[in-house]
């Protein structure tokens, strides 16, 4: 049985401080890009950037960055067509070395995907400074990464599944919690 | 025997793998207008390129595409013997694998050599052109190119022109894809039952390319023609079935696999019209190519999709 962990009202919520937070860090928000990962980070990223332009006035730059070309097990496994990694859009055409890049997801766990994410932004230019933005953090890292960012600590079981739910994608927000099988 | 996913023949593919894998190669296209024209996936993979039959754009292309893949690359050319081939390949496979490749790119001048090659092997094997047989990635750059400069194939007619019987076009990549396909060439270059085997129309009169949106030049294959008989002479075959400007009409697009002929099978004014799709297959071949690699080597340890922040990234 899955258990709502955070509702669509908690969710608007939550990501309506994060947004606060990042203005308050970032006094001029268009020296700002944020950058949503691949798949749910995306529409993340987006909603941050409607909050921080009706927040601050100015809109922060976009991007979207997909990590599948520089996840850390390709290749290790046995290898069945059809389970290969979609390969999404990487869109960074803001200008790197001049935008503080945040970084957005909707789970941090092990963090090998953001180590992921920061080597494929590398490859776009040196950020002054890169931070890291998530809905969830629901620990268990296997990598000295930490958010700057977060909407909750949710302390789970590795058995367990963490399941984020967004309207652009899934029709509503809503985070759940799925016992492992 | 390789136990990964392997590319010998088109028909290894579903449309759904072949829309994967272009979908892929559009990224990478994308990775190629980067300053930085590389990405880590591959670091640590090997790639053993075994060309027995000549080739320079394959052969670059695969070992560019491995390179921008940052894969560890070894390419080895030769002319395979005329004698007992299937015995040298076998053991050059052998040999290679003391060095645990994970993917060996096979060119080789007879049919089957690829899918032999599997049964010795633990690497994925992708065929780069077995003889007369398949070259499934030209296949696939034929069919990513038509998308990318022209559209959708659903639909689309297509009309090859000449020595079918020698060559390796994809025509059951067309035909995947929803294209009409009319094969327009001397009968004697024309296999057995090909129209029933994969659904064209099949026609000895060059005018029949009139209709078609699409018309694919295909190179006289000289050098596997032995002693031949298939045609008169060239000059006679440049007379009925050479594609040039007085046979084509406005709109039609013109792809040829390469190298070409000039003069023979297309006339030089064709290969150099702006309108002419050769360049871009040219250029394709290298995106097709990293895609179809990182399609055989690549697999999610977890559920691709779930649970972005870990499942889909722990190792195995």
């Amino acid at each position: 049985m899955a258990k709502v962990l955070i509702d669509s009202d908690q969710c608007r919520r939550t990501v309506a401080r994060m947004a606060h937070e990042i203005v308050e860090h970032h006094p001029d928000t268009s020296a700002v890009a944020l950058v949503g990962l691949h798949t749910r980070g995306v529409p993340l990223a987006e909603r941050l950037r409607v909050l921080i332009e009706e927040f601050s006035g100015e809109a922060p730059a976009l991007g979207t960055v997909d990590i599948a070309l520089y996840r850390d097990d390709v290749g290790l496994g046995g290898g069945r067509r059809g389970v290969v990694p979609v390969v999404g859009e990487t869109i960074l055409d803001f200008d790197i070395a001049s935008h503080a890049v945040v970084l957005v997801d909707d789970v941090l766990y092990t963090g090998r995907t953001i180590r992921a994410a920061i080597d494929a932004v590398f490859d776009y230019g040196r950020p002054p400074r890169v931070e890291l933005a998530v809905l969830v953090d629901r620990g268990h890292r296997e990598m000295p990464i930490r958010p700057d960012y977060v909407g909750r600590n949710l302390p789970t079981s590795r058995d367990e599944r963490i399941s984020v739910h967004m309207a652009e994608i899934d029709g509503r927000d809503e985070v759940l919690l799925e016992e492992g099988s | 025997m390789s136990t990964r996913s392997s590319l010998v023949r088109m028909a290894d593919l579903t449309a759904g793998d072949v829309g994967r894998i272009l979908d892929t190669a559009d990224r990478f296209a994308s990775v190629m207008d980067r300053d930085i024209k590389k990405v880590p996936t591959l670091r640590g993979r090997t790639v053993v390129n075994l060309f027995l039959e000549p080739s320079t754009r394959t052969s670059t292309s695969f070992e560019l595409a491995a390179k921008r893949l940052s894969a560890d690359v070894v390419s080895i050319k030769g002319q395979g013997t005329s004698m007992d081939k299937g015995e040298t390949l076998k053991d050059t496979i052998l040999t290679l694998e003391a060095y645990e490749p994970d993917v060996f790119v096979i060119r080789h001048p007879q049919v089957g050599a690829c899918a032999m090659a599997g049964r010795y092997t633990d690497a994925a094997v992708v065929n780069a052109g077995d003889g007369t047989g398949e070259h499934p990635t030209q296949a696939l750059l034929d069919v990513f190119t038509v998308q990318q400069e022209v559209g959708s194939l659903d639909g689309m007619h297509v009309a090859i022109v000449g020595d079918v019987l020698h060559s390796r076009v994809g025509i059951q990549a067309f035909r995947m894809m929803g294209a009409r396909v009319t094969v327009v060439a001397p009968p004697t270059l024309v296999p057995r039952h090909l129209a029933e085997a994969l659904g064209v129309e099949v026609s000895a009169d060059i005018r029949d390319i009139a209709d078609a949106d699409i018309v694919y030049v295909l190179r006289m294959q000289v050098e596997r023609m032995g002693a031949g008989g298939f045609v008169p002479s060239l000059e006679e075959y440049a007379r009925m079935y050479q594609v040039n400007h007085a046979r084509l009409g406005p709109g039609q697009r013109v792809m040829h696999a390469g190298p070409v002929n000039r003069g023979v099978e297309i006339s030089g004014e064709v290969v150099d019209d702006p309108g002419s799709l050769i360049e871009a297959q040219a250029a394709n071949g290298l995106v097709v190519r990293m895609a179809v690699l990182y399609d055989v080597l690549t697999e999610a340890a977890g559920e691709p999709g779930e649970d972005e922040g870990g499942v889909l990234l722990e190792a195995a």
